[in-house]
């Protein structure tokens, strides 16, 4: 009788959310020092042809016996057959990506988390504020931008680096500003031949007049960059609805099973890390939280 | 013995040995039993085979940062509460392996861990406890993405479920909801009296298992015996915990000077994570051969008190055992309701028990809300 109850052993036939997909190096663009742009494909045809991101969004990318780093996509989310991911080398897993050449190989899963809500962003302005790699998670914002100019007002790109040595994509500048696209540069430290600004991010704002009517501001850097285009967004009466803030933590599985990327109530990797301002305010900018 | 098999929500009343026939049967179906036996100076979880790896005529004794084996009075199997161990070692294992990762013709291959996952039947689940693997079941299962080696362990497990009649003295389920009686969920659920156990059925696979154990219906003086226990139990609890508004007040208590304090005690080791049944942080390692060909990647239980758990490139972001601990306790207790819809929180109390420095999470955040 009791047999019965004997239940099937499950042999589990899903490889679940950590299964990570190999994907060739088919480019490698230097973009500043130890910044490259690393242009993939799948090896999986399948997969390249279904495969696809919106802006902002990110991916896992995984060296065996290294490790998992998740990088935005940096590249035309129109064209996501071939992805390009923007990399500074910074830890354990981007140093040994550096060591990779053309035709190496790397794991890839993804596309994970929230993007800049574009869709709904169409009829405005766009202030897109950003310092350093932070520019990176950006560019597909323009790329989207440019294959529909008509549908935006006014689009500023408000952008810094370190030095003019530091600035990322800048061979792209020209055909931006072409298609309309307002540049504000500035750097943290001059070269003789730089002839632009000098000083912080946020103090590009008070080259520009915004309609606080119908801009959004769209930024992503470091958390304190970030702290100051909210001071300066707001100051111009943007509502914190309208600023979109891409967050860093530490994301770890990408599908919030995981726990580390926690920021207050959000799991970045999974809500994030494109917020509205409004949702995180009462959390940011809490000293270590 | 009765011919009639007891149904779902039925109550019926065995000899204590005959808690050895339902063991048995869940071995003949193929089940590991894993229950609480002596072990490391403790009651932990460990596979059993019989009634006699069962701590009868022990019980425990607890208060923050203490924990004491002693010997009872009776004939009691269940007469102790939780220790250090909690079934998540089963459902979630601390280690366990995910795939293995081969590299081959310069690219790689990747092999899931696929072998049978262990059928598991838990015997001896309390209430809080039970309530710890609902909120896992919510925290692997709930969202967008399933966690593969969780579901299989989980669905195929059976929960034999006890009843807490003699809460410890860092309990405070009944404060959260959690307990002391276990609520849904469960296979079959005993209430230990003196002489009997009263078991409550609670699934199909529950009622077809006491076919081959003698049974006979529950008497009302015995039923009333049970809740009486379980009503004086309610009101015995060592611990109680205020929970209205929590995520509200601890949001906006976020610089409160009681962090600070705390810190001053805390030695970020990671106990109470460790020791809780709800904590679920992990990490993937990558175990590798010396050729570094074969790679395995491992998860494993991580803290949010390690320094490494919050690393950006560029530092940490949580520095200090202030905002660790903080992180710990505003997820418990708030952030935990608005990611899974449930408090993170089932009142077990070995938080308390097991941190070395005594901290006392219903002390915390009654400080927070200005009481103490």
């Amino acid at each position: 009788m009791l047999n019965t109850i004997t239940m099937p052993t499950e042999l589990n036939p899903d490889p679940g959310p950590m299964r990570t997909h190999p994907a060739r190096i088919v480019d490698i663009q230097e973009e500043a020092y130890a910044i490259a742009t690393y242009w993939i494909e799948f090896e999986n045809e399948a997969l390249r042809a279904s495969y696809s991101f919106r802006a902002g969004q990110f991916n896992m990318l995984y060296l065996p016996g290294i490790g998992e780093v998740p990088i935005s996509m940096s590249s035309d989310p129109a064209q996501p057959e071939r992805i390009g991911h923007t990399i500074r080398y910074a830890g354990n897993v981007t140093r040994a990506i550096s060591r990779l050449q053309m035709g190496g190989v790397m794991g890839v899963r993804g596309p994970y988390g929230s993007a800049w809500p574009l869709e709904r962003l169409e009829g405005n302005d766009l202030c897109i504020v950003t310092g350093g790699i932070g520019l990176a998670p950006l560019r597909p914002v323009i790329y989207h931008v440019l294959r529909r100019r008509e549908k935006f007002g006014r689009v500023y790109l408000l952008y810094g680096a370190r030095t003019p040595d530091d600035m990322l994509y800048t061979g792209e500048y020209e055909a931006w500003k072409q298609q309309d696209i307002q540049l504000f540069l500035t750097v943290d430290r001059a070269d003789p031949a730089w002839r632009g600004n000098v000083g912080v991010v946020p103090m590009l704002f008070y080259h520009l007049r915004l309609n606080p009517q119908k801009t959004a501001v769209l930024t992503c850097g470091p958390e304190i960059m970030i702290h100051f285009v909210i001071h300066e967004a707001l100051a111009r009466r943007i509502p914190k609805e309208r600023i979109y803030v891409s967050m860093e933590r530490n994301m770890k599985c990408g599908v919030g099973l995981c726990g580390h990327c926690q920021f207050g109530p959000t799991f970045v990797c999974k809500e994030g890390p494109v917020f509205p301002y409004a949702a995180i305010e009462p959390f940011f900018g809490v000293e270590e939280f | 013995m009765p011919e009639l098999t007891p149904t779902i929500g039925a109550f019926v009343s065995i000899e204590k040995a005959a808690l050895q026939d339902i063991l048995d049967a869940l071995t003949a179906s193929g089940f590991t039993l894993v229950g609480p036996t002596l072990g490391e100076g403790a009651i932990i979880y460990d596979e059993i085979e019989s009634i006699d790896d069962l701590p009868r005529g022990w019980s425990d004794s607890q208060e923050s940062a203490s924990y004491r084996l002693q010997k009872r009075e009776g004939d009691v199997y269940f007469g102790f509460v939780v220790g250090p161990h909690s079934w998540k070692k089963f459902l979630f294992p601390p280690r366990q392996s995910l795939m293995k990762v081969t590299r081959e013709n310069g690219s790689f291959a990747t092999v899931e861990d696929a072998g049978p996952a262990p059928r598991y039947a838990f015997i001896g689940v309390r209430a809080c406890e039970l309530q710890a693997i609902h909120i896992q079941d919510r925290v692997f299962l709930g969202g967008a993405y399933e966690d593969p080696q969780y579901k299989a362990r989980r669905q195929q497990s059976f929960v034999l479920a006890v009843n807490c009649t003699e809460p410890g003295g860092t309990c405070f389920c009944a404060s959260v909801g959690a307990g002391p009686r276990v609520g849904a969920g469960f296979d079959l659920a005993l209430t230990e009296l003196e002489r009997i156990f009263i078991v409550e059925i609670g699934s199909e696979l529950g009622a077809m298992l006491m076919r081959n154990t003698p049974w006979r219906p529950t008497g009302a003086f015995e039923l009333q015996q049970a809740r009486d226990a379980l009503a004086a139990a309610e009101k015995r609890m060592g611990r109680q915990l205020e929970t209205s508004d929590l995520p509200n007040l601890l949001y906006q208590h976020l610089d409160h000077v009681r962090w600070d304090e705390v810190a001053q005690r805390c030695l970020s080791c990671a106990n109470c994570t460790m020791v809780c049944p709800t904590c679920f942080c992990n990490d993937v390692l990558e175990v590798s051969d010396l050729s570094g060909a074969n790679v395995e990647r491992v998860r494993v239980w991580d803290s949010c008190f390690s320094i490494e758990y919050s690393h950006v490139h560029g530092g940490n972001i949580r520095p200090h055992t202030r905002a660790r601990y903080r992180q710990w306790l505003t997820h418990k207790f708030a952030s935990w309701i608005d990611q899974f819809g449930v408090i993170g929180c089932v009142g077990c109390g070995r938080c308390i028990t097991w941190c070395p420095a005594g901290i006392d999470v219903t002390e915390e955040i009654a400080a927070i809300r200005g009481e103490v």
